[in-house]
């Protein structure tokens, strides 16, 4: 069957089992676009604002389902509007596969009219990318393209594709798609020595990030916490993975994480460590991380292990395989003495006051998950808002909760939103937490939540100020607010009616609850502003290069 | 055979990796944006028209050596990649040497040459270029000697190495298994 670039385009995506693309048309993918334009019974197009929001989308759409995102843009400025996308899903270890078209491959490297070496660029921040030449090598980089973003590890791959090849003509034979592969081989040995240091551990600890959401399954985790009485913490990535109130859950670690999660991680004789990489807002310092515990890592990715925080024992593989072969080896037992200790710290634990009078983040997050309950999908941009959300909350499921952990992208939410919520239909419940910086930042997608008539709820944690930067300024800056006060005026009501959205203000919890049980109501997207205090804080805090020693809690 | 302290401190790995464009990009720009610090680095085809060698020394201590193999491991592009034994290691280096000389000169500087059974390849009557093949540790001492001399043009090209005895015990990527996917049904729209 001879096909065109631009056919075989299509059929590789349908053969792959892609059903929605983000993107925005332009020159160089002309013919593409006219392909799927011919194709819009079997693929559908998401048009987005920017392409900067059609990345995040596909990366929402990859973090709501565990499917591969698919991002589509133009050359030059189209590319590179893809770049920060890119780098969150790379830092985050999000599958997904973006296409840029590029200029006809006689006019590479000529700086002809929007090019851009978009592989080049791309290089650091993708697991591996491609420019195809010849329109006979399209299909199959395309197929590697889809197989290394789900393997192992799972991360962005770029693949550029000139003008002429989507033109150029060749035989195309249909194949069905490649198994998802995983590392699964594991030593026998090192099964058999983590199950013993188990069995002795009189304080032991689960650590566990966002590879146990990207693993086989997260069901043998809580297994083995369950089996062997094992209390567990979890990063920013992870959230969702334990549900909210269940015993031995800890809450979060790291730098705005709970007391008790991370005295109980300086106090542990014994730290397992699941799908994490021991980041330095977890292991705010690395030498005394854990300083009186052994610890096991397990991790995918053997380059993990051992690279900032010194283990151990190291395990190479599925977080889900490996632990599933640790299980038989555990005896059941019950650490009672330990469970106590922690129950202690989380007395001593930071609790927010309530109000009646003014709007709390901690109220209005708490009314968010008593309306929209255990099974809506939360989308967060980055800064106060997304660390609010992170501690308060009622995480129940280990794909609900989207956040930029890695690359902490400000403006990531929207697009990403609008992502998840395609991917999930329109019955699903998106609600998106945003601050009004970060928001000012990619709004413009509203346009987009609009035309595709989208129900996501925005709440717009808005104290006037880039809250996050302002709280570091006022802790160790000696409040010398440089550039964070940006006196803007914004009407976000007037702005949502704007683009054809729905908006509200709130300045008082019973506003707040009134707007958005309203907002639930909505066919479309809504805007709900909340006016918050400027000097609000994210607490506890652990000062960077500090430990649970140095933890602030007012 | 002794080995100098210098020698023994330098680390020298080996990677097999995919003869394609822009393979030598993305190993140079992993190596740089994970600060690595290497000290040479060569690269050339091999008997197998789909893999390219490159040879890359380094002095580091464990941990940056090890984190240097597994992220190299990572790329794509990575068929192989492992360290050479020190003491089976076999190193060597090319140097050329174009050095300014006169007729009064000429004689000691091949005296020196021919000590060090280095090969003069041209000879102008204003100068002269030395090649010599060796380990690295040869080569700075070679350079030694013309410390009084005029140096006009130097190149070295980096280390090459393999190892004694047979073929190398490389390091074996980690089986991957695969298996169906579990994902959510695809036609939810």
């Amino acid at each position: 069957m001879k096909l065109t670039g631009s056919q075989i385009f299509v059929e590789v995506l349908v053969e792959q089992g892609v059903d929605t693309l983000f993107g925005y048309p332009g020159g160089a993918i002309l013919n593409l676009y006219d392909e799927l334009y011919k194709n819009s019974d079997r693929i559908r197009h998401v048009l987005t604002a920017h392409e900067q929001g059609a990345s995040h989308a596909a990366d929402g759409y990859a973090r709501a389902t565990g499917r591969t995102g698919v991002v589509l843009a133009t050359s030059g400025p189209g590319a590179t509007n893809l770049v920060t996308g890119i780098a969150t899903a790379y830092m985050d270890s999000v599958p997904m596969v973006a296409f840029t078209g590029n200029v006809a491959t006689s006019m590479l490297g000529k700086d002809s009219f929007q090019e851009a070496y978009i592989e080049g660029i791309t290089m650091p921040i993708t697991k591996h990318n491609y420019t195809v030449r010849r329109v006979e090598d399209l299909a199959d980089t395309m197929r590697a393209a889809f197989r290394i973003a789900q393997s192992g590890r799972k991360g962005p791959v770029l693949v550029d594709i000139p003008k002429d090849i989507t033109a150029a003509t060749c035989e195309f034979t249909p194949k069905a798609p490649e198994l998802i592969r995983t590392v699964t081989c594991y030593d026998e040995d090192d099964v058999l020595r983590a199950a013993e240091l188990i069995n002795a551990a009189e304080r032991p600890l689960i650590y566990f990030g966002g590879g146990v959401c990207s693993a086989a399954g997260c069901q043998p985790l809580r297994d083995l916490l369950e089996k062997a009485d094992i209390p567990a913490t979890y990063t920013l990535m992870a959230a969702g993975v334990l549900s909210y109130g269940e015993p031995r859950n800890l809450g979060m670690l790291g730098m705005h994480g709970c007391y008790a999660a991370n005295k109980a991680i300086d106090e542990a004789d014994l730290v397992i460590a699941v799908g994490t990489r021991f980041s330095d807002r977890v292991a705010l310092k690395p030498e005394t991380f854990a300083r009186r515990a052994k610890i096991i890592q397990i991790d995918i990715d053997p380059s993990e292990l051992g690279k900032n925080v010194a283990v151990d024992l190291s395990l190479t593989g599925d977080a889900s395989y490996i632990l599933q072969a640790v299980l038989p080896h555990i005896r059941p037992t019950e650490h009672t003495a330990w469970r106590t200790q922690i129950a202690a710290w989380q007395k001593n634990d930071y609790k927010p006051t309530d109000s009646d009078t003014e709007l709390k983040p901690h109220q209005i997050i708490r009314e968010i998950c008593r309306q929209a309950g255990p099974d809506a999908v939360y989308v967060t941009d980055v800064g106060q808002h997304q660390m609010w959300a992170a501690q308060y909350l009622q995480h129940t499921k280990s794909r609900g909760f989207l956040t930029s952990g890695g690359l902490g992208t400000m403006g990531f939410g929207y697009g990403a939103a609008i992502g998840a919520q395609m991917a999930l239909g329109p019955d699903a419940r998106v609600v998106m937490l945003t601050g009004d910086g970060s928001f000012h930042m990619n709004l413009n997608e509203g346009c987009t939540a609009v035309s595709y008539g989208l129900p996501i709820i925005t709440v717009i944690f808005n104290n006037q100020v880039l809250g996050m930067v302002r709280q570091w300024q006022t802790t160790f800056y000696g409040k010398r607010y440089s550039d964070t006060d940006p006196q803007r005026r914004t009407d976000f009501v007037k702005l949502a009616e704007g683009f054809g959205a729905k908006g509200y203000r709130a300045a008082t919890p019973a506003e707040f609850k009134a707007a958005f049980a309203d907002a639930m109501q909505q066919r479309g997207p809504s805007w709900i502003d909340c006016r918050i205090g400027k000097d609000e804080k994210v607490l506890p805090m652990i000062p960077g290069g500090g430990d649970v020693n140095d933890i602030i809690m007012k | 055979m002794t080995t100098s302290p210098n020698e023994s401190a330098r680390r020298v790995i080996t990677l097999l990796v995919a003869n394609e464009n822009g393979v030598l990009a993305r190993v140079a720009s992993l190596f740089c944006r994970r600060g690595f610090n290497i000290d040479s680095l060569t690269v050339s085809a091999t008997n197998d028209p789909a893999i390219s060698r490159i040879t890359v020394t380094l002095n580091g201590d464990e941990q940056a050596l090890s984190q240097l193999i597994l992220q190299t491991d990572r790329l794509e592009v990575t068929r192989q990649v492992f360290e050479l034994d020190p003491d089976k290691c076999l190193q060597r280096e090319l140097l050329l040497l174009k050095v300014a000389c006169t007729s009064r000169n000429r004689a000691e500087l091949r005296e020196i040459s021919s000590i060090y059974k280095a090969k003069i390849i041209d000879l102008s009557p204003d100068s002269m270029v030395f090649e010599l093949t060796g380990k690295p540790d040869k080569i700075d001492a070679f350079l030694t000697m013309f410390d009084g001399y005029n140096i006009l043009e130097l190149c070295r090209t980096g280390v090459t190495a393999m190892e004694r005895g047979g073929k190398h015990p490389h390091l074996q990527k980690p089986k991957q298994e695969v298996r169906a996917v579990q994902l959510p049904r695809q036609d939810k729209r």
